[in-house]
């Protein structure tokens, strides 16, 4: 059970990544993530089922969902419509996109070659075996991580930090704002997709309705990470996102442990997601860089 | 050179709130001058700085920047040339970010904001010899937050980072109002030095009617939309603050407050 929770926890973390930078950095309330999430799934599901071998698959579902993040960036920016409405409007319409990429609401990976099983995998010493899926998952959330920290330390970072925290500072830089928030919403869905493809991956199979709820769960992550190590000023924002998404997944198998139905599992996502905010006195930044 | 020519200004037009602002309006302010403009709260003193740095559009007439049209221009692109401070000090940093990482990217106002590293270690010596003479202790604390810092401090740091690439303009809004008034004179004295070295077009609404005769090559007065005032040159040499009081008082009566 530890080892599903570290792996869970490690893919959901990656989900944490992406809404560290749209809800902690931008201050963006993104829903666009419960439809990219899928949609980073179903591509990576289709392409595995047509051939594709299963790590080129996390590239396209990256691209797709950084079209996604451009996609709510435009209505925003460009459409003037508010933050919230544009996540909501391209998740609706995500998911006949999903459907459509799919083919229908369910896409099993049973029988072929995926990310987890595949003759790389298999050539693992057998006491490795059992961890070579904890193992690949590792590795790309690092790689994810890593990528995330250099970007947020270059001169473009600092202006998406600057958008989230200030955006009147980026437009007397002489900087488009509501550009540096679409990059923002293009990153952040990429990493949501790519967190949606590594479950489809390591779930064998792609559901229409995986990513009810994965802005919660994504949310929940961050805000267990960042406010259990608020005070550790060395440690990284993304480092706690990732711990944050591991306590948040081993909270829901406790759960569920405790002898609660699995059918309850959206209910106790939203309630677990209740205490924590209460707990923890999470305010958006926009209340309180106001007052 | 930075101009308005002619142009009208209504709030909220076909509502009950509808308010009309300015109405042929017209205003021009001669490169390497520093215009102190005061006058009473609503007489649209904040609308012509978000007129002038595109914050806000006009409804008739045109905005001229160095003799360039730039009426349609979006605020992003003028600020190019234009350093701003704001009356709140929140307005002009990051507050997550460190004093380093802010002075950081406003030293890199002009060039692209790219994919090389943030910080450039090679300035921070520069930095802390900027900081140092301030006499804020800003130069220890290169790494602390700086919604960390008091306001003055902020302040101080907003007005460094607006003024820290090449520029010609410079746009202040009661940027002392919310500091203490020891505070307000050491950001007054480092704006003017900085005014002076770079000899920046500077436009400054102030309520501190001392700080508009002390420092202001020519000084305005505005009310309901209108310039009631406008000394500069001569004229300017000879105003005194008891002037100034005068007329603001008088305007203020026959307003009814
Ligand atoms: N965004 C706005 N919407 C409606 N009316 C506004 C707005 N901004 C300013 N006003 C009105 O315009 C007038 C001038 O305001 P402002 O330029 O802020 O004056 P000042 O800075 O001189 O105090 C006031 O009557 C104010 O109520
Ligand atoms: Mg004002």
């Amino acid at each position: 059970m530890l080892l599903s929770i570290l792996e869970q926890g490690l893919i959901y973390g990656i989900l944490a990544l992406g809404l560290l930078i749209t809800y902690r950095i931008l201050d963006f309330p993104d829903l666009t993530v419960d439809s990219s999430f899928p949609l980073g799934a179903a591509v990576s599901a289709v392409l595995t089922v047509r051939g594709m071998a299963p790590v080129w698959t996390l590239f396209f579902a990256v691209l797709a969902g950084c079209l996604a993040g451009l996609i709510t960036g435009l209505i925003h920016v460009k459409c003037h419509v508010r933050d919230l409405l544009s996540g909501i409007i391209t998740m609706t319409g995500l998911y006949s996109i999903n459907l459509n990429i799919a083919g229908k609401a369910n896409v099993p990976l049973f029988g072929g070659d995926t990310l987890f099983k595949n003759p790389f995998t298999r050539a693992f010493p057998a006491f490795l075996a059992p961890y070579a899926t904890l193992l690949i998952i590792l590795v790309i959330t690092l790689i994810a991580k890593l990528l995330l920290d250099w970007f947020l330390s270059t001169k473009a970072g600092f202006l998406l930090r600057a958008a989230g925290d200030n955006p009147s500072v980026v437009t007397t830089l002489a900087q488009d704002q509501g550009r540096v928030k679409i990059l923002g919403l293009m990153i952040a869905n990429a990493l949501v997709a790519l967190s949606g493809a590594v479950m489809c991956q390591q779930q064998r199979y792609f559901d229409i309705s995986m990513g009810t709820g994965a802005m919660v769960i994504g949310l929940a992550s961050v805000i267990i990470g960042t406010n259990i190590f608020r005070s550790l000023r060395f440690m990284r924002s993304t480092t706690m996102a990732l711990i944050g998404s591991v306590l948040y997944k081993a909270s829901v198998a406790i759960a569920l442990q405790l002898g609660l139905d699995a059918s309850f599992m959206k209910l106790i996502t939203a309630v677990l997601f209740l205490i924590i905010l209460v707990i923890s006195q999470f305010r958006p930044k926009k209340v309180r860089l106001h007052v | 050179m930075f101009e308005v020519r002619h142009i009208d200004k209504t709030y909220s037009p076909g509502t009950v709130q509808e308010t009309c602002l300015f109405r042929d309006f017209s205003l021009a302010i001669e490169p390497h001058s520093f215009v102190a403009v005061v006058g009473s709260n609503g007489s649209g003193k904040t609308s012509l700085l978000n007129i002038l740095c595109g914050s806000i559009d006009v409804d008739q007439g045109t905005i001229l920047m160095n003799g360039e049209d730039i009426t349609r221009m979006k605020d992003y692109k003028r600020y190019r040339k234009i350093g701003r401070v704001y009356q709140n000090p929140a307005l002009g940093t990051c507050p997550t970010m460190t004093i380093l990482e802010n002075l950081s990217m406003a030293d890199n106002k002009g060039k692209r904001f790219n994919l090389t590293g943030g910080v450039n270690k090679k300035r921070i010596e520069a930095y802390k010899e900027m900081l140092l003479p301030l006499g804020l202790g800003l130069e220890d604390k290169l790494s602390v937050p700086v919604g960390m810092l008091s306001g003055g401090q902020r302040q101080t740091l907003a007005l460094l980072m607006a003024t820290m690439t090449p520029l010609d303009f410079l746009i202040l809004d009661e940027h002392t109002a919310a500091l203490d008034p020891k505070t307000a004179e050491l950001v007054m004295a480092l704006t003017d030095r900085i005014v002076r070295e770079k000899q920046l077009t500077t436009l400054m609404v102030t309520h501190n009617l001392r700080h508009a005769v002390e420092y202001g090559d020519r000084v305005l007065m505005m009310h309901q939309g209108n310039i009631v005032l406008d000394k500069g040159g001569e004229e300017k040499k000879n105003l005194k603050v008891e002037d100034l009081l005068g007329l603001f008082n008088t305007i203020s009566i026959e307003c009814g407050n």
